[in-house]
């Protein structure tokens, strides 16, 4: 039987020395340790047996959420749904990336799921990132040749892959500054009302301005191997009134960018369907946020 | 193997044991420490029976490693009643018959305890969602829901 | 015992806080898998990763070489029953259970066990069976029941013979009345119609566990979660082969069953397992192994023709429904057989059950078994039947309530029917008579759907003990588990009767060492049959406790009565004494001849079936096609509520499980027949905000059979609630759903089909 490691260092640079050099070990043998929703799940499955787990919930940078000078917010990966949804500022400014991370399973599970392990653990369906996408995030990564950034989209390579690097680390989200007239809102198709996957999942993020749509940005999860960036749909929505052509132009392009499955949740031309319904219903809870902002 | 030693805080009460790396922390109260009143339906996230407070916070105890708990605080089943005098929750889910077998009940109860300290005036549909993550297979969760709503309503009149 | 306990109690039909609540709130109720003992070891099952494969060999020499291994079970450890000769144990064949604690010629489900290892550590047994190497031949699978049974299907036993061919069709059950083809010949209008449901789990939260003792002097004590622990010796002895009177089974607090618990899994590997080791051992199943491997209750694929005259009298019914046994014999056809049209009467009846194997796990029972499945066929047709008659669908069913002393297709003569009482209840209630808003916002829209059940209900074999403690208090054992509140029940009854102070009455469940035999908790009959005994042995109590106090007082017992918890002279000429309370006759106890205290077992009769109507109000989001139930009524009788809270329970439970079966629980497998969602996230039972409060609405006409008047309460109310989501779902969207589960894909589907193409 394998014997595993359990190290919970107390700065970021002794993680990823660790992490690197376990990698280097043996790779896939280490994992990094958030809130753990997925990873013990995936090791009680005996899908995942990792020697090395490294908890980063010690690492202060990962654990905290900082609003910038200029507005925007930096979230550290670790941070746990619940705790982000305490914060006193976060909610206002971004409504719909709360709400997508605060679907996140069950009030149990929001006390230590994070967006950092939503993004790493790469389930198309995960509920944070197409709102994440529509914010328009960006993610800093440190690994052993230091730091990088990417925008929050570049990160899920396919089901349960991500870009990053052997040894790298996901440090934390930057969100920008919000313009005046800006909202932002996330749906997901469930089949209950709480603890499911998402079917489909539907992030829109919109500046307003005269009742004008001046930017847009749209985000889709469960239709494809990873969430995607509809800029198709955005650009419907961009110069519009949000009338109901342009609308039905936008979920035409989310339908567009489907390419779904059949599995066990739904099937291929109901996620299609879907993707162009809740592309609707997303918008107008946006715009109707924008405008009040 | 190589056993960890955990210094942690249950219940209040300082705690000391010895762990595998892997184990859950539902594991490790129920078969190292002995503190089975936390509940294994699922061991997956999906039930909460196997509901606790760490450090204050609403948490399935089967998706915690045990040696997580190293310096932190957890609260179980076992803690909720002050000696002899049950917690409010807790009489009013016996008076109120809101347990039928009662294998949900620890999770709920402590799933329902957290609810109350962050809205002490939930709505039937806060309540609903907020126990969400607590399944029931008995009781169609009615008397669950009208248990935790008339102790919240009883607690604001002794509070007031 | 003929007499009916008086409508006004003291303690009956209380809400009295029950026996093991506050072990039950503060954690302290152990459940099966809550027991230790010294040295114990932990067992763990190798499960088959094929639907459907011939075990060519089973190597356990790698496993049985890792250090920490202490033993080895396979097949050939289980007492063989041979497939030509049927063992009966209830209704289950040992023949079939055999088979299906441990695979024998074939693996026949994905999880079927192969083996079974202890060791000292959860992980080494683990580490242990991946350690085993098992050769398979895997065989082309039947999961559904057309594949199942289509002419070219894979046989799964070549010992089962339809029609003289080999074939999946395991048996088959016909309720006949009548001439069927006379009374269509009769009927003015005809519909029939063909319905799918799923499998689906009972879900109960508490894992299957067991741990087991089994002592150099060849004696086993077992710790587990059953419906019954005589059922857990019996079936334990059956296939280990070690004697009841060897068997000690103790019924732990068990959460939840449902049915499920009416037969074991993983008792008598455990048993063996301890007598190899020399050890105590301990098993409990992963959800995941829950799911697989255990329950659920059957698929089906059932056709229902129902004839009427145009003024709505029903002429015949014709019911055929083919059911999943899962991989071996077993699927509760009697449910839709003989429930679907027993509410009714109808003069032509004939409905024919085919019992399907097919490779999935060996359904089990589960609430009201098989009768969820004829109803939903039935009340759907009825439904349709009522909207092109022109007739409210309540009245429909109201004319053609059967009647007492009517002679039910399955063959009982009815004694007392309660149907139209439900069916009034209903109709009078507030929710049925305000007018539902159907186009409540845009792409919303509401409808509401009515439908009604039948249960046998059951009596059979119950013992209770009722002594009287030194104290002058009251300990009263039965042997039945209690899986939602029957103890509450039985200390009302037994407080009552004897005119004590409910908090001076125990309630236990004795293990099968300290009780005399009681069959399952299940078919709704616990609180019947456990009153039915206990109000007889407190009878008996009574009975000595005159004696008693004429012994004291030197009169003859004749002239002692027992009232308000003492013994009081009948009337004057009985002598001038005060009243000996029971507490001083405990008191007495050994002056006046000895402990007082007594027992009855007996085999109980006179159960009268249950009967229920429900009215639900559903919403439906159009486009996303997702179904929610906003508003749900349910009227039942059930003869007398001896703990009200409990019987709501009951009815708020069974309905919320139908819910789940109506819209959103099913058993899904991938192409190579694996079970593909075997965990609470993707099987979907109703988590607490799915559903709103279930209104229970609790009829009380006493059956006159039953001391205080008791009915089965427990299935009924999972009956109605599939057809009368469906008839909702009818209303709202003006389409029928053939297929449950309503699920959200398939609503759409529905929605997106030409109106016409229905
Ligand atoms: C009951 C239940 C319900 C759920 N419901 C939902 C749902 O509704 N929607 C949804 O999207 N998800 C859901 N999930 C999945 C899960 O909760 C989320 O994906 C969650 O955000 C994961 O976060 P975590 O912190 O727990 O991740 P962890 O489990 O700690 O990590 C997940 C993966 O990411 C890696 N990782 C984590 N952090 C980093 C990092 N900083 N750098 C590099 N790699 C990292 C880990 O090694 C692991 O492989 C559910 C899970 C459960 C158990
Ligand atoms: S056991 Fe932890 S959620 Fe089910
Ligand atoms: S009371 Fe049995 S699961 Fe809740």
């Amino acid at each position: 039987m394998t014997e595993i490691r359990y190290l919970a260092p107390g700065t970021l640079e002794d993680a990823v020395g660790a992490f690197a050099a376990a990698q280097a070990a043996a790779a896939g043998s280490a994992r990094i340790l958030a809130g753990g929703t997925d990873l013990l799940v995936q090791m009680r499955a005996g899908v995942v047996r990792p020697g090395t787990i490294i908890d980063i919930k010690k690492i202060e940078e990962m654990t905290a959420i900082t609003e910038q000078p200029d507005g925007g917010f930096v979230i550290g990966a670790a941070v746990s749904g619940a705790t982000l949804h305490d914060h006193p500022r976060f909610g206002q400014v971004w409504p719909g990336v709360l709400e997508a991370i605060n679907l996140i399973g069950s009030k149990q599970v929001q006390g230590r799921a994070s967006p950092g392990g939503n993004l790493c653990n790469a389930s198309p369906a995960g509920d944070s990132v197409p709102a994440m996408i529509a914010a328009g995030a960006v993610v800093t990564i440190q690994g052993p040749n230091g730091r990088r950034t990417l925008p929050v989209e570049k990160v899920p390579a396919g089901p349960g892959r991500t870009t990053l690097q052997p040894g790298e680390i996901l440090v934390s989200f930057t969100l920008p500054p919000r313009p005046k007239g800006s909202s932002d809102a996330y749906l997901r198709m469930i089949p209950r009302t709480e603890m499911d996957i998402a079917v489909v999942g539907c992030g829109v993020s919109l500046t307003l301005a005269g009742g004008t749509v001046t930017a847009a940005r749209v985000g889709l999860g469960a239709v494809a191997p990873v969430p995607l960036l509809v800029e198709d749909a955005a650009k419907a929505l961009i110069g519009s009134k949000l009338e109901e052509s342009a609308l039905e132009a936008a979920a035409a392009a989310c339908r567009a960018a489907c390419n779904p499955i059949n599995d066990k949740r739904g099937t291929i031309a109901y996620r299609t369907k879907v993707a162009g319904v809740l592309l609707k219903r997303v918008t107008a809870v946006a715009a109707e946020r924008a405008g009040r902002s | 193997m190589a056993r960890i030693h955990v210094t942690t805080t249950i219940n209040g009460e300082p705690m000391e044991f010895l762990c595998e790396p892997q184990q859950s922390l539902l594991d490790a109260l129920r078969n190292n420490l002995g503190l089975t009143g936390t509940k294994e339906g699922c061991g997956t996230g999906d039930c909460g029976a196997c509901s606790i407070t760490f450090d204050g916070r609403l948490t399935c105890s089967c998706l915690v490693l045990a040696v997580e708990a190293e310096g932190h605080e957890i609260g179980t089943i076992e803690g909720m009643a002050q000696g002899e005098t049950l917690h409010p929750l807790q009489r009013k889910f016996l008076e109120m018959a809101a347990l039928q077998c009662g294998i949900c009940t620890p999770g709920v109860l402590i799933a329902a305890r957290a609810l109350l300290e962050k809205n002490p005036d939930p709505t039937e549909t806060e309540v609903r969602f907020g126990l969400a993550g607590n399944l029931c297979r008995c009781t169609g969760y009615d008397k669950i829901v009208r248990a935790v709503m008339e102790t919240a309503a009883e607690m604001r009149e002794t509070a007031s | 015992m003929n007499v009916i306990t008086p409508a006004e109690n003291k303690w009956i039909g209380t809400r009295t806080v029950r026996p093991d609540g506050a072990d039950k709130v503060t954690g302290r109720a152990a459940y099966a898998a809550d027991t230790t003992m010294p040295g114990m070891i932990w067992g763990k099952v190798l499960r088959s990763p094929h639907a459907h494969a011939v075990i060519k060999s089973i190597d356990t020499s790698k496993a049985e070489a890792l250090p920490g291994v202490k033993a080895m079970v396979t097949a050939k450890d289980i007492v063989d029953f041979p497939t030509d000769k049927s063992v009966m144990l209830g209704i289950q064949d040992m023949r079939w259970m055999c088979r299906n604690v441990m695979a024998r010629e074939k693996a026949l489900f994905h999880g079927h066990p192969i083996a079974a290892v202890a060791a000292t550590t959860e992980e080494i047994a683990a580490e242990a069976c991946r350690l085993i190497d098992v050769q398979y031949e895997v065989l082309p699978h039947a999961i559904e029941i057309e594949d199942a049974i289509k002419p070219d299907a894979p046989i799964l036993h070549p010992f089962l013979q339809h029609e003289g061919k080999p074939s999946n069709i395991a048996g088959t059950m016909v309720a006949k009345l009548g001439d069927i083809e006379q009374g269509f010949a009769e009927a003015e209008v005809v519909i029939e119609r063909t319905f799918r449901t799923r499998p689906v789990h009972q879900g109960y939260i508490e894992p299957h566990a067991c741990t087991v003792s089994y002592a150099a002097d060849g004696r086993a004590t077992i710790w587990s979660s059953s419906q019954g622990q005589f059922m857990v010796r019996a079936m334990t002895s059956l296939l280990t082969g070690v004697p009841q009177s060897n068997i000690r089974a103790i019924p732990a607090e068990i959460g939840g069953g449902f049915g499920a618990k009416t037969i074991i899994y993983l008792e008598p590997l455990a048993l063996l397992l301890s007598k190899k080791s020399g050890r105590p051992v301990k098993m409990v199943m992963s959800r995941d192994e829950v799911m697989r491997a255990t329950g659920p209750t059957s698929g089906s694929l059932s056709t229902v023709k129902i004839g009427a005259k145009k003024d709505g009298t029903i002429v015949a019914a014709q019911g055929t429904f083919y059911l999943q046994a899962g991989c071996l014999p077993g699927s509760p056809i009697r449910g839709p057989v003989g429930c679907s049209f027993a509410p009714y009467a109808i003069p032509h009846v004939l409905s024919v059950g085919y019992d399907v194997v097919c490779n999935r796990s060996k359904v089990a029972a589960y609430r009201a078994p098989g009768a969820p499945i004829g109803a939903y066929a039935t009340e759907c047709v009825l439904d349709e039947l009522a909207e092109k008659l022109g007739i409210d669908p309540l009245e429909l069913r109201h004319r053609n309530s059967a009647k007492t002393g009517m002679k039910a297709a399955y063959g009982a003569t009815f004694n007392q029917v309660t149907f139209e009482e439900t069916i009034e209840a209903i109709q009078n209630h507030e929710h049925y008579k305000t007018p539902l808003e159907k186009n409540p916002r845009p792409g919303i829209k509401r409808g509401r759907g009515v439908a009604s059940g039948f249960w046998y209900n059951a009596g059979g074999e119950s013992s209770a003990q009722v002594n009287l403690t030194e104290d002058g208090n009251v300990v009263v054992i039965t042997g039945h588990p209690d899986v939602g509140g029957s103890r509450a029940s039985i200390a009302n009854v037994t407080a009552e009767l004897l005119g004590v102070e409910h908090d001076r009455v125990s309630v236990i469940i004795g293990d099968t060492a300290s009780i005399g035999f009681s069959n399952l908790t299940g078919g709704s009959r616990v609180t019947f049959a456990s009153a039915m005994v206990v109000t007889q042995s407190v009878e008996k109590v009574i009975g000595q406790l005159k004696e008693r106090a004429a012994k004291i007082w030197k009169i003859d017992p004749e002239a002692v009565i027992y009232e308000n918890g003492a013994c009081r002279p009948a009337g004057p000429n009985a002598g001038q004494f005060p009243p000996l309370a029971l507490k001083d006759l405990a008191a007495k106890a050994n002056e006046t001849g000895g402990p007082i205290g007594a027992g009855v077992q007996l085999n109980t009769q006179g159960a009268d079936p249950g009967f229920a109507t429900h009215v639900v109000d559903v919403e439906v989001d159009v486009d996303l096609g997702i179904v929610r139930v906003l508003r749900y009524t349910a009227a039942q009788d059930v003869g007398r509520a001896l703990h009200p809270s409990y019987v709501e329970g009951q009815i708020q439970g069974g309905v919320v499980q139908g819910i789940g079966w109506a819209l959103s629980e099913e058993y899904l497998y991938d192409k190579q027949g694996r079970l593909d969602n075997a965990n609470f996230l993707d099987y979907r039972m109703p988590v607490c905000s799915d559903v709103p409060m279930i209104e229970a609405v609790v009829l009380e006409i006493p059956n006159p059979r039953h001391p205080q008047g008791v009915k089965g309460v427990g299935e009924a109310p999972i009956v109605p609630p599939l057809a009368a989501i469906a008839n909702a779902v009818h209303d709202a969207l003006g389409r029928r759903f053939y297929s449950l589960p309503m699920s959200p894909p398939k609503v759409t589907e529905v929605m997106d089909l030409p109106l016409a193409a229905e």
